[in-house]
């Protein structure tokens, strides 16, 4: 489980987070919904260390959470994938398994996962420049989940990809957090991908989440914050 | 008072940089000495900065040794001292512009490829993907790229010096009359063992220079694809100013003291 608490954020003189209380419950599915600008990425590197906040505290299984620690069991989908341009593609996938276990070992894990997100082996040697986006999305993916953390974090997964891709990655994400049963945190403005994959939603608002409750709670919610977002089509 | 303030502004700007750049640069010092080294990242590296950049430099160094001869030798002839060429040539070549002009070409094309590479990097969220795989960013790409430059560019201002002398060597004796025997004998009985050193050591300076600023102003870039464009410009210039500036002081610190 992680908990955020009253995390604040400012850029500039520009206040991005404001107050915001977060629970990630253990072995389930949040997603965190909100107008483009409106601060999940902030949130999101908030929990990583990538961005320290200026205020408010983050635990992990009741402690501290300790980004270093954290990290050695932990995968993450960027929004543009975010493969490194030098390396082949099964090298993305195993990058910490290679750290982990001779090379050839590394190589047939990171083929199987590649096969898991529907990735033939012969992209494995190419470079992520020679693959579509949705094809580097799924590389992405492999990647994340290449150790089988027990924490996963999407940043935007169908952003930026066409209708039939997006929902591709949505199937694949959801049957992987069934899959795997690990502690989810996804971020987006896709609500197909909130009713896929979601056991939990939260609206993040003016820096605050100002609603959060399940899917079906969210269909007969009445905030009207919720209902514009729902209903605004982004 | 509106145009103090803003000066003020200015200086506290530029030596709050001047600052952020010192810390860097320090780190990535301190961190060559702590292993792992990532081997692959600084193979790649060597021959990037190295081999790679051979060719502009022997160009470079070969028609400026040229020039240099026709200069100095024209230069001589007012004082009837045409028979010191060689050595001056040398002298002119080993201590001074084959560094300077091995750095400059080493700003020029490292830096910049460096600058460029780290910054798509953080543009496109791959430093962030590295730091959430367990890997440090100046572990993994700023080390290799400085070590990688710290140990071949000396390599290349040899080379330098060595092509920069003999363009020199193939103007003289081609067109100028000199013996070429007796060139090559004054060349290197002239020279001596501080010069070739004081060419070496600011080669190393200036190759860590070059990787460090590329490094520091790739990882610094703003989002967006201005922020690669203005993060090599910003390199480029930055690291040929130091360069020159840290020549002046190494110059003064090995021949003046
Ligand atoms: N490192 C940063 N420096 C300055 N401003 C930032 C930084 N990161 C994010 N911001 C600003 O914070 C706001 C929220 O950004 P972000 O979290 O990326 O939004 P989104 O909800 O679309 O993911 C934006 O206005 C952005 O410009
Ligand atoms: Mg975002």
């Amino acid at each position: 489980m992680i908990t955020l608490t009253d995390i604040h954020k400012t850029f500039d003189g520009k206040p991005i987070l404001r107050g915001v209380n977060l629970t990630l419950p253990q072995g389930q599915s949040t997603v965190v919904i909100g107008a483009s600008g409106s601060g999940k990425s902030v949130l999101m590197r908030s929990i990583l260390g990538l961005v320290t906040p200026d205020s408010g505290t983050i635990t992990h299984q009741d402690a501290p959470l300790n980004p270093q620690a954290f990290l050695n069991d932990f995968g993450m989908l960027f929004q543009g994938a975010a493969l490194f341009d030098s390396l082949p593609i099964w090298q993305n996938v195993a990058f910490r398994l290679l750290r982990q276990m001779p090379k050839p070992r590394a190589r047939a894990i990171a083929l199987q996962k590649l096969a898991r997100v529907g990735l033939d082996a012969d992209v494995a040697d190419r470079l992520p420049a020679t693959l579509s986006g949705g094809m580097q999305k799924r590389a992405g993916l492999a990647r994340a989940i290449a150790t089988d953390p027990s924490v996963i974090f999407f940043d935007e997964p169908t952003t930026g990809l066409d209708p039939i891709m997006a929902r591709t990655i949505n199937t694949l994400i959801r049957d992987i957090v069934s899959e795997t049963n690990a502690t989810t945190l996804t971020i987006t403005h896709d609500m197909t991908t909130v009713h896929s994959i979601a056991d939990q939603v939260a609206l993040l608002d003016k820096g605050k989440i100002r609603w959060h409750g399940t899917p079906a709670q969210m269909a007969t919610a009445t905030d009207d914050k919720l209902q514009a977002f729902l209903f605004s089509g982004s | 008072m509106i145009y103090l303030a803003v000066l003020g502004r200015v200086v506290l700007g530029t030596l709050g940089a001047l600052g952020r750049v010192t810390i860097f640069a320090f780190s990535a010092i301190v961190h060559i000495f702590r292993p792992p080294l990532y081997v692959g990242q600084f193979l790649t590296s060597l021959v990037q900065i190295g081999w790679l950049s051979l060719p502009v430099v022997g160009l470079t160094a070969l028609f400026t040794g040229g020039a240099l001869v026709m200069q100095i030798y024209a230069g001589g002839a007012r004082f009837n001292a045409q028979a010191v060429v060689p050595q001056i040539v040398a002298i002119g070549m080993v201590r001074e512009l084959g560094p300077v002009l091995v750095g400059l070409m080493v700003a020029a094309r490292v830096t910049a490829a460096i600058a460029a590479e780290i910054a798509t990097m953080k543009v496109t969220e791959q430093l962030d993907a590295l730091i959430t795989l367990s890997t440090d960013p100046m572990r993994y790409l700023t080390v290799p790229r400085v070590l990688a430059a710290l140990l071949v560019v000396p390599l290349l201002v040899a080379v330098g010096d060595v092509i920069g002398i003999m363009g020199g060597y193939i103007v003289a004796t081609g067109s100028l009359g000199f013996n070429p025997t007796a060139y090559l004998r004054n060349t290197v009985d002239f020279l001596e063992p501080l010069d070739i050193a004081s060419s070496l050591i600011k080669g190393a300076a200036f190759g860590m220079i070059a990787a460090i600023m590329g490094c520091y102003f790739g990882m610094n870039a703003d989002r967006g694809a201005r922020g690669v464009g203005r993060a090599t410009k910003s390199a480029v210039e930055a690291a040929a100013v130091l360069i020159l500036a840290a020549n002046f002081v190494l110059t003064a610190l090995i021949f003046a003291l």
